[in-house]
């Protein structure tokens, strides 16, 4: 397969999910504000959103202060923002474009059909019924072409390098959301491991789509360190960290080159890294720490792929 | 301007249907216009679904249209295609042996048929192409003749496009449309189907690979995404099965070109080029062209490589080539032309170019490199004004057009704001050649769908219609 084309079907992927889980980070906000909460408490909160995506900067030159609408516009709508929603379903749809005869006419015509009905969206039409429709139109298209791709995609290439991108945006999402609530949630002083503000914590699982799965698994009380547990190392978690790497390995062994055995290596190493971590280690050595060298390692990742395989980042 | 006197496809003169319309004529009229406008919308709905639409110049990057695509098939008996379909094979294997002679012996100019400065100092002639063998001598290997209907219908030749001619895929989309729209009236009718031409058009690529390749590796280069036809590019590349590139994904080592893979550099041995002669190769021709793939020249002339079509093809489908084309099929063939050409003056010429300023307001002038419909007067769709203005323009520049007499083109019914009505039409069969010529038996029928309209190009909003070809 050309080089080109994979690196095009790889970030059609990415891009649809970074999409997925920023209507996700979007959407939990969005329902917490309905609860009774401090204005400190609600600007923290959209704050914190901003810093899961490292936009903080970007956001304060275009408005003056942080408020739900201000943020919501800015992450779904801006065009200036390259990961506002628009911008993620466009250059999903773009990429996709350039590589239309790789895929299925369904994928191709889902990927198309999303863009094409996210310009009839506007943030007037969300000042009556609100931004939550949107945020699961955004999901439920995702989880299409998610099944479109699985469902109809010949397993070669090009659905091995759409399946790297998915997981390897997806690892880097979790780990960012976590991180950034973990600090935002755990007051200072309390003790890593205590009991929590139940809401927030439940808003935090809901919004990777875990809260089902953390009372199935656990069959106990909410716990910030169990949270982070599920969210780093159950590698039956189809969004954890160790789930993504685990998913990034097997693919990164069927596409393998000629000189891409370091990077299979760094995914092999990373992965088990995950798989055989303890949690109350990561937490005695700071979860922060903990994530930020799973983050660079991953973008280290990301980078090797695309040296080996793709069109190298210059 | 209301064309009077042409040719009506489906009536004749005494307003009764022609035979091959009937069954069509008798469905339309039970059909009502609410239904019909109903269909239209979900054509256009699918087209825009399926993203079969073609970028706009100069209307921002990314601003994709859809071609207006018209519900009303145009019909063509089985006989009259019989003689188009012959005629057309003779008319682009004389092509073909032109410009292997051009460059070669050049047997034509010395026979004095055609003036040596006329091909040699012509902007689409190839120096370095002069000498250069090409697998089985064939440069043209995809032509797209544009024929036209006039005076009381006969066929003539508008113009041979020979570099990168487009619509194929239009062809084929279009009947996938109709047969999805009215299913049934393809019962009524046996039209022969068009979906056999990636195959062919995959063949014919394969049989013209340079010489010693037995499995050759086939590829379609396209100009990128915000390409007009894109959608062609891919289409295509897609039903053949075989990677469409863009120049960045090749380069040439030691005369060989070679495309960028996931599992390393892999060679290339065919290239249907869909890109122009003059940004192939930015160290051969325009230096800033970054569409091309720098050495590619050399790995051509060395014989590496196959690119279709030819370098240097489009010195014979220049339009002040053109009014030679009969007499290449007396040269080569030694057969009389099956198909008319167009009478056409060349302004360059001092007694036609009188005759032309004299009857500026009847003539259609075109430039002799123009495409596309641009730069061209429709002499009685003008104004006074706008006649003048050209005159100017041609007194300085007559070398640069040539002029034809306004064909009143045949119409078809269309399905239009007013309701059915009818509207010029043209007709872009496309013809392979490789170790045989072949064609499928259809076109593209592009139609002109303002009233009186005879500007048929999709740019100058142009529709396009299924073409069906009866099968005898």
């Amino acid at each position: 397969m050309l080089s080109r084309t994979a690196d095009h079907l790889y970030w059609m992927a990415r891009y649809m999910e970074r999409a997925e889980n920023i209507a996700r980070i979007l959407d939990v906000n969005h329902r917490m504000s309905m609860m009774p909460q401090s204005r400190i408490q609600e600007e923290q909160a959209w704050g914190a959103t901003l810093r899961i995506m490292g936009l903080e900067a970007a956001f304060h030159q275009r408005y003056a202060e942080i408020t739900p609408d201000n943020v919501l516009e800015f992450m779904i709508f801006d065009q200036d923002n390259h990961s506002s929603i628009r911008n993620c379903l466009r250059a999903a749809r773009e990429n996709a474009h350039a590589v239309r005869g790789t895929l299925t006419s369904e994928l191709w015509e889902t990927t198309n059909g999303t863009w094409l009905k996210m310009r009839d969206f506007t943030p007037e039409a969300f000042a009556d019924a609100g931004a939550g429709e949107f945020f699961e139109w955004v999901k439920y298209r995702s989880h299409l072409s998610r099944g479109v791709t699985i469902g109809t995609m010949l397993q070669d290439e090009a659905l091995r390098f759409i399946r790297i991108g998915t997981f390897l945006e997806r690892a880097d999402n979790t780990a960012r959301i976590l991180d950034v609530k973990y600090q935002l949630l755990l007051p200072a002083g309390e003790v890593e491991g205590g009991a929590a503000d139940y809401y927030q914590w439940s808003a935090l699982l809901r919004s990777v789509s875990a809260f089902e799965v953390y009372r199935k698994v656990y069959r106990d009380l909410i716990t910030p360190a169990r949270v982070a547990e599920l969210l780093l190392l159950r590698v039956d978690m189809p969004r954890s960290l160790a789930r993504c790497m685990k998913e990034v390995y097997t693919n990164l062994q069927r596409v393998r080159n000629a000189q891409s055995a370091e990077t299979e290596r760094q995914a092999g190493e990373l992965e088990a890294t995950l798989r055989f971590g303890r949690i109350d280690d990561i937490v005695r050595g700071g979860l922060h720490n903990y994530v930020i060298r799973m983050l660079a390692r991953t973008q280290e990742l990301g980078n090797r792929i695309a040296d080996d395989f793709l069109v190298p980042v210059s | 301007m209301t064309i009077k006197n042409f040719y009506n496809e489906m009536k004749d003169e005494a307003g009764q249907v022609r035979p091959h319309y009937a069954s069509y004529a008798a469905w339309l009229s039970e059909m009502p216009e609410e239904r019909l406008a109903q269909k239209r919308a979900e054509a256009d709905a699918l087209f825009h679904r399926h993203g079969i639409t073609f970028a706009v110049y100069g209307e921002g990057a990314g601003t994709e249209r859809l071609i207006p695509f018209d519900i009303i098939p145009r019909i063509i008996p089985a006989a009259e295609w019989k003689t188009l379909e012959s005629g057309l094979r003779q008319r682009v294997k004389a092509l073909n042996l032109f410009i292997h002679d051009i460059y070669h012996g050049q047997d034509i100019l010395k026979a004095g048929h055609i003036p040596p400065d006329q091909v040699l100092n012509n902007a689409q002639y190839r120096r370095v192409m002069q000498g250069v063998d090409v697998p089985r001598g064939i440069y043209a290997h995809i032509a797209g003749v544009d024929v036209v209907r006039a005076g009381a219908g006969e066929y003539y030749v508008l113009e041979d496009n020979l570099r990168v001619p487009s619509g194929v895929s239009y062809m084929m989309e279009n009947r996938k449309m109709m047969m999805r729209l009215f299913p049934r009236l393809f019962s009524r009718y046996r039209v022969a189907p068009v979906d056999r031409y990636p195959d062919m058009l995959l063949n014919m690529l394969r049989s013209v690979a340079p010489t010693g390749v037995t499995d050759p590796t086939v590829v379609v280069l396209t100009p990128g995404a915000y390409n007009s036809a894109y959608f062609e590019h891919a289409f295509l590349a897609q039903q053949m099965g075989v990677e469409l590139v863009e120049g960045q994904d090749m380069f040439v080592k030691d005369e060989q070109v070679f495309m960028r893979t996931t599992q390393g550099p892999q060679r290339v041995d065919v290239i249907y080029r869909r890109v122009d002669d003059d940004f192939l190769d930015p160290l051969a021709f325009r230096p800033d062209s970054v569409l091309g793939v720098p050495g590619i020249l050399g790995a051509y002339q060395a014989g590496r490589v196959t690119l279709s079509n030819a370098i240097g093809s489009g010195v014979a489908d220049d339009k002040s080539i053109y009014p030679y084309v009969p007499e290449m099929v007396r040269f080569y063939l030694g057969e009389e032309p099956i198909l008319h050409n167009v009478p056409t003056y060349m302004c360059r010429k001092k007694d036609d170019l009188a005759y032309v300023l004299e009857h500026l307001a009847e003539l259609v002038v075109k430039e002799v490199h123009g495409a596309g419909g641009y730069g061209m007067l429709v002499g009685p769709a003008s104004t006074k004004a706008e006649v003048e203005a050209f005159r100017e323009v041609l007194i300085k520049h007559p070398e640069r057009y040539i002029a034809q007499p306004t064909l009143a083109l045949s119409a078809c019914p269309t399905f239009v704001e007013s309701g059915v009505a009818p509207r010029h039409i043209d007709l872009r069969p496309f013809v392979l050649s490789g170790e045989e010529i072949q064609l499928v038996a259809g076109g593209l029928t592009r139609v002109a769908l303002r009233d009186g309209s005879l500007v048929v190009n999709s740019s100058q909003g142009g529709g396009t219609k299924d073409t069906w070809v009866l099968e005898a």
